[in-house]
């Protein structure tokens, strides 16, 4: 842990996200929160390394944000990180806070993920603040990262706004060189004192604070327009590009004499530096990925563009870019057609897999929910039938439940729904389903960690974001800390809650025939229990094989350490193997032993 | 200098982010500027997976295009065989020759190419058996390293500069087996 006062001088590699660690640490932040979700994660996990920052994971983007906005009506500067999506959560009180300005400065991270890497959807943050009236500063790599975090502080207190910094994934996890040094500066909180007329935003002050954020607005459209944040940059006049982020080092690539407006602030826009810079060039373009935010609003000022065919969806490249302006692009070999795609699969030895095998068998209709079990969707699973938003699991299942599926089928409907998903969002699902009376079986899948994003800590399995950084592992968390999550299902008023070993098949099949056949009629809930093998990382030999009678039920569970020979016969890969033994658990002939 | 793009592309826990890394620090200790993009998340539950590394006097975008890679280091055959469109008509490509089956293969959705060898001979790949050369080495986990020796070989960094950035950036009680797995692997690619 560091507790020196400055940061290691020089120059280095960082990504984005580190970047804003960095800066938000040199800026004086006093607390940082998140939810874990990519492009974002690494934030907090590198600003916790500093002693003077307190960190937390929340439950929940939108408790994330409401810690945030505390702490800065206590009187500190805060971060609040969290996904594109997660913005959605977030946006109840993103809604208010924007009226109600802030103390100490608040800041959120939204790290957008154009091309859905890793996501559900490919909505753009900048419509956020445009929608909440809330300044965006985006950065174009990581040196900028760090500085405009500092200067989003400054803005914040002195416009008293939050202020979003956008990131998309190229920004987020790009390392690029940064020069810091300096130090961290000595911000003294402020003096809390009581100001209900700017806090309670009950209609009768709401209504002045939403004049407050009109006047607001004018006074940052002037910022705007003086601000070093908007960089007009010109080399040939006759081709100008307004653009910001990424897309700004991929139109200097494509387009290396073209003069460009460079937007730091894509909220608000400088109207009379727009026109300027389209009064200064021939032909002016607005170039942007996955959405035409600037577009509409630069048309709107009617200021006229050319037009150029990029793809509307999806990361913009320096090719993409070419081909819109007809120039030649790199001559590039055809694609080999015949390889066997490689999308990504439930690790060896994944708790999860036993499950979607019996759902699978069951003919289930899952509905889904986001994390590393939305993997059960791909084959061999096709077991999971939604996934929309997280906890969308447990509701929508209620919902198939009042649409009558499960009769007009017959077949099972099952939500499934992660550990920390689960404390995310799946509770108050959970809540709505028992309150209505709802009946049908729902799945809670507990790995010890938040997988997907890297093994994050969160209120199920009790390990603290700064317990994390020190290296606690959930596997060694005291009794008591994880929350039980049985228990709690109990006290949310279900009676029919049954913990069961995820590793065990047969276990796995007598609680989900149990809850779906025998108990259909009343609300079921299985925790299904066991750590992510990236958790616990123990291994055994990889069992031995004999006698296989090449059936290929085995293979059907796609393990990725599991194949066959040209015969059929079952072959296990020993490097990837982890002696785990579900695929000796689906032979029907006992022909998969113990390893030795 | 001139930008030059280096494509690290495999199969999620090959270590191509640490290799990327590598080359990266190499690149930043000999001044050039540098950039390295890799996507996380969801590709990493062992799909492929592929990291951007790209230096210069100035470098702008960090993505590599199709037909714009000068050196394509493929930790997995068949993902070599993937990256082909990416490589500049005159790019070097070096290929570990070991394949890993992916599920779709093993449930009978897909199938291995059959001469996925050949083909990377005929398209001029340099082919090693990296896996195999980092066990030799006495390193099994160094099947990156190796590769990053039989990169050292196509670039202008020299092979001290490299060394002093494995040491620097390897756990310690690894960084002799790791030098010895670099070394093997600049053996291996004709150094």
């Amino acid at each position: 842990m560091s507790t020196e006062a400055t940061t290691v001088k020089g120059t280095r590699l960082l990504s984005g996200n580190e970047a804003i660690a960095e800066g938000a640490w040199l800026a004086g932040v006093a607390v940082g929160v998140g939810y874990p979700g990519t492009p974002s994660t690494e934030t907090l996990e590198n600003l916790v390394r500093h002693d003077e920052v307190r960190c937390e994971w929340a439950p929940n983007e939108k408790v994330a944000l409401e810690v945030g906005i505390g702490a800065s009506m206590g009187g500190v500067r805060s971060l609040v990180t969290m996904k594109h999506v997660g913005v959605n959560v977030a946006a109840d009180p993103l809604m208010s806070a924007c009226n109600t300005g802030v103390g100490g400065g608040l800041v959120i991270l939204a790290a957008d993920d154009p091309s859905i890497y890793s996501s559900q959807n490919e909505q753009d943050s900048r419509n956020y603040a445009a929608f909440a009236r809330v300044p965006m500063l985006e950065p174009a790599d990581s040196a900028e990262a760090a500085a405009f975090v500092q200067q989003a502080f400054d803005i914040s207190e002195e416009f008293d706004t939050p202020v979003f910094v956008r990131e998309t994934v190229r920004i987020a996890h790009t390392k690029t060189p940064v020069t810091l040094g300096g130090t961290r500066r000595q911000v003294e909180p402020k003096d809390y004192e009581d100001a209900p007329d700017k806090y309670v935003m009950m209609p009768a002050n709401a209504r002045v604070r939403r004049r407050a954020t009109d006047a607001r607005e004018d006074a940052l459209v002037d910022f705007a327009e003086t601000s070093e944040l908007n960089r007009i940059e010109m080399r040939d006049p006759s081709v100008g590009v307004i653009c910001s982020g990424a897309v700004y080092q991929h139109v200097r690539e494509a387009l290396p004499d073209a003069s460009t407006l460079k937007l730091g602030l894509s909220w608000p826009l400088p109207p009379v530096k727009l026109r300027e810079f389209s009064a200064s060039v021939d032909t002016c373009y607005v170039i942007e990925e996955a959405c035409d935010y600037f577009d509409m609003r630069v048309r709107s000022l009617g200021i006229e563009l050319g037009e150029v065919a990029v793809p509307r969806d999806g990361e913009l490249t320096p090719t993409l870019i070419r081909r819109a302006f007809s120039m030649p692009c790199p001559v590039a070999a055809e694609p080999e057609t015949d390889l066997p795609p490689r999308p990504p699969a439930l690790c060896p030895g994944c708790p999860h897999r036993l499950v979607y095998t019996e759902l699978r068998r069951l003919k289930a209709v899952v509905t889904g929910d986001i994390g590393c079990y939305t993997l059960g969707a791909v084959p061999p699973m096709n077991a999971v039938h939604s996934t929309v938003d997280m906890g969308a699991s447990l509701s929508m299942a209620h919902g198939m439940e009042l649409a009558d599926v499960e009769e007009r089928c017959d077949r099972p409907v099952v939500g499934v729904i992660g550990d920390s998903t689960f404390a995310h969002s799946g509770i108050t699902s959970l809540l709505g389903t028992v309150y209505n009376a709802g009946s049908g079986t729902l799945c809670i899948l507990d790995n010890r960690t938040t997988a997907m994003t890297g093994l994050q800590g969160n209120p199920c399995n009790g390990v603290t974001l700064t317990e994390s950084a020190e290296g606690l592992s959930p596997l060694d968390i005291p009794a008591g800390k994880p929350l039980d999550i049985a228990e709690l299902v109990r006290a949310l008023g279900v009676t029919d809650v049954v913990e069961v070993d995820s590793q065990d098949l047969a276990a796995v099949r007598a609680a989900l025939t149990a809850a779906t056949k025998e108990h259909a009629d009343s609300l079921s809930v299985i925790v299904f229990r066991s750590p992510c093998r990236l958790v616990d990382r123990s291994r055994k030999p990889a069992p031995q094989i004999s006698g296989c009678k090449a059936c290929g039920i085995c293979v059907q569970i796609g393990c990725p350490a599991l194949g066959h020979d040209e015969e059929g016969h079952a072959v296990i890969d020993e490097n990837q193997c982890i002696g785990c033994g579900q695929c000796a658990q689906v032979c029907p002939s006992g022909c998969i032993g113990e390893g030795v | 200098m001139e930008t030059t793009t280096v494509l690290l592309v495999g199969v999620g826990g090959q270590g191509t982010i640490l290799a990327g890394d590598l080359l990266a620090k190499t690149a930043t200790a000999a001044g050039l500027q540098v950039k390295i993009s890799e996507i996380h998340g969801m590709s990493q539950r062992g799909g492929s997976v592929s990291t951007v590394v790209r230096f210069g006097d100035e470098v702008a975008s960090m993505v590599a295009d199709e037909g714009c890679v000068d050196v394509v280091v493929a930790f997995e055959a068949v993902e070599a065989l993937r990256a082909r469109p990416y490589l500049k008509p005159d790019g070097v490509m070096f290929a570990n020759e070991e394949q890993i089956v992916p599920v779709s293969v093993h449930i009978g959705n897909a199938q291995m190419p059959a001469d996925c060898t050949e083909r990377l001979q005929e398209m001029g790949a340099h082919l090693l058996p990296a896996g195999r050369i980092a066990r030799e080495a006495g390193s099994p986990k160094s099947t990156n390293v190796v590769l990053m020796g039989a990169l050292s070989t196509a670039l202008d960094f020299d092979a001290a500069s490299w060394e002093q950035v494995i040491a620097d950036r390897v756990p310690p009680q690894t960084v002799d087996a790791n030098l010895a797995a670099f070394a093997e692997g600049r053996k291996a690619a004709g150094a």
